[in-house]
């Protein structure tokens, strides 16, 4: 019984993230700009590229996440649904912690499916690539995870935008440090394990307490 | 199984909305909410199902206090709320929202079932219609279809259920209370015009305090 509870949650995440075809695309058609744009402004040369292309990416990627994170409950909350599953026996932090896997399965996933395109523009080298792609598979869920919290904190508010940037920038940035300096060893042909490894265990912490986090959060914008 | 208020107090924004505010609500009986606009109707509601926690006092369900997990459980198993925020997504159809709702909160019901329910409420060819392009009425249908989904429940606490219904859905939905009463169920409800098919119920008044 419990298990369908959960499964129907990702069943109605899924299908109506799909039906919002504009917003899912929004993020991912930012992100492409953005990167598209880098080679145009600071000029095509390669090296130039090269060295400031993780950067790049990643700041992207962060800031594209914030232009999607707010619909994460927005709409929940407006219409009372929120209301409605506080009233199920499921676990809230359950229950929300499907939400924002699906959250990032619809909005990151994309991205980092696109990154190659990105990386060509940018002239990243295939281990830096990699890298990318591992710091991109560790860091987008933590965006997400941690993004939620304040999603859920500010969903009250109108126009929660701002402050939710002003809330979440200063969050990611050990996640941007640690994800361009890893995507910079692998330039140099080093191991970036060390940057991956700090990386995994700040998700595997967002992942053991946020989830209460974010039910906490939304019981207090419920009241 | 009585779901009861034990002194309550509610202070919205350094206001007092009611204060130690006690009643009952048994078996079989309807409480009709009043009062005016800002008396606090739907705060009090809202502290019922447990969504705020009151300034002082308690909610007490089947003789336990409701905040505590087991009787929780109970509760949530035995309650349907219809707040006036619908919980119906505009981009899902009448029939996805049923079923959602339906297996979020553990009912196992068929399409048959959901679709005669939906019949019941005057729906019929609108079930995959967007509920975005219905109107008000027609989306407040879908909300109220809980009330015929789950035949578990044993207290309805309805905020507002009349608004934006058509005189035939009034009927319908007090003619719908009025069977749950005599099932031995409990409702509590505001409203905002007289009831008038259903006779039987005890008047619970708020007052617009300044």
């Amino acid at each position: 019984m419990k298990s369908g509870v959960y499964g129907a949650m990702f069943q109605r995440e899924y299908t109506l993230a799909f039906r919002q075809k504009a917003e899912l695309v929004q993020p991912l058609v930012f992100f492409v700009l953005v990167v598209s744009l880098f080679p145009l402004g600071v000029g095509p040369s390669p090296e130039i590229l090269q060295r400031i292309g993780p950067g790049v990416i990643w700041v992207a990627a962060i800031l594209s996440s914030l232009l999607g994170m707010e619909r994460l409950f927005r709409d929940d909350f407006q219409n009372g649904w929120l209301e409605q599953l506080a009233l199920t026996d499921a676990s809230l932090a359950g229950l929300m912690a499907i939400k924002v896997f699906t959250h990032w399965l619809v909005s990151f996933v994309p991205l980092v499916i696109i990154s190659p395109l990105l990386a060509l523009f940018l002239n990243l080298t295939e281990p830096m690539y990699w890298a990318l792609l591992a710091t991109l598979a560790i860091g987008t869920p933590l965006i997400s995870l941690v993004g939620a919290i304040a999603v859920g904190l500010t969903m009250g508010l109108n126009r929660g935008g701002v402050l939710l940037a002003l809330l979440l920038i200063p969050l990611f940035i050990p996640l941007l440090i640690f994800a361009t300096s890893a995507i910079e060893s692998a330039a140099m042909q080093l191991s970036y394990t060390p940057q991956l490894a700090i990386l995994g265990a700040l998700l595997l912490l967002a992942l053991a307490f946020t989830p209460f986090a974010i039910s906490y959060a939304i019981r207090v914008s419920l009241n | 199984m009585s779901l009861e208020a034990v002194n309550l107090t509610c202070v919205r924004r350094d206001r007092v909305l009611f204060e130690e505010l006690s009643f009952t609500l048994n078996k079989g009986e309807l409480i009709y909410l009043r009062g005016e606009n800002g008396a606090g109707k739907t705060s009090l509601l809202r502290i019922l199902v447990g969504f705020v926690e009151p300034a002082a006092g308690q909610v007490k369900y089947a003789g336990g206090a409701i905040a505590g997990s087991s009787v929780r459980r109970q509760y949530n198993a035995e309650l349907v709320y219809v707040g006036h925020k619908s919980a119906v997504d505009p981009h899902a159809s009448a029939f996805e929202n049923s079923r959602f709702w339906c297996a979020q909160h553990g009912l196992s019901i068929t399409a048959d079932k959901v679709y005669s329910v939906l019949a019941t409420l005057g729906l019929v060819g609108l079930e995959d219609v967007p509920c975005g392009q219905l109107s008000a009425g027609q989306n407040r249908r879908v909300a109220l279809a809980r009330l015929w989904f789950k035949t578990s429940a044993k207290v309805w606490v309805l905020d507002e259920p009349f608004t934006a219904l058509d005189v035939k859905g009034i009927e319908l939905l007090e003619h719908h209370i009025h069977a749950f009463l005599t099932r031995g169920g409990s409702v509590i409800l505001t409203s905002h015009q007289p009831l008038s098919h259903l006779t039987d119920w005890r008047s619970l008044e708020l007052e617009y305090r300044i």
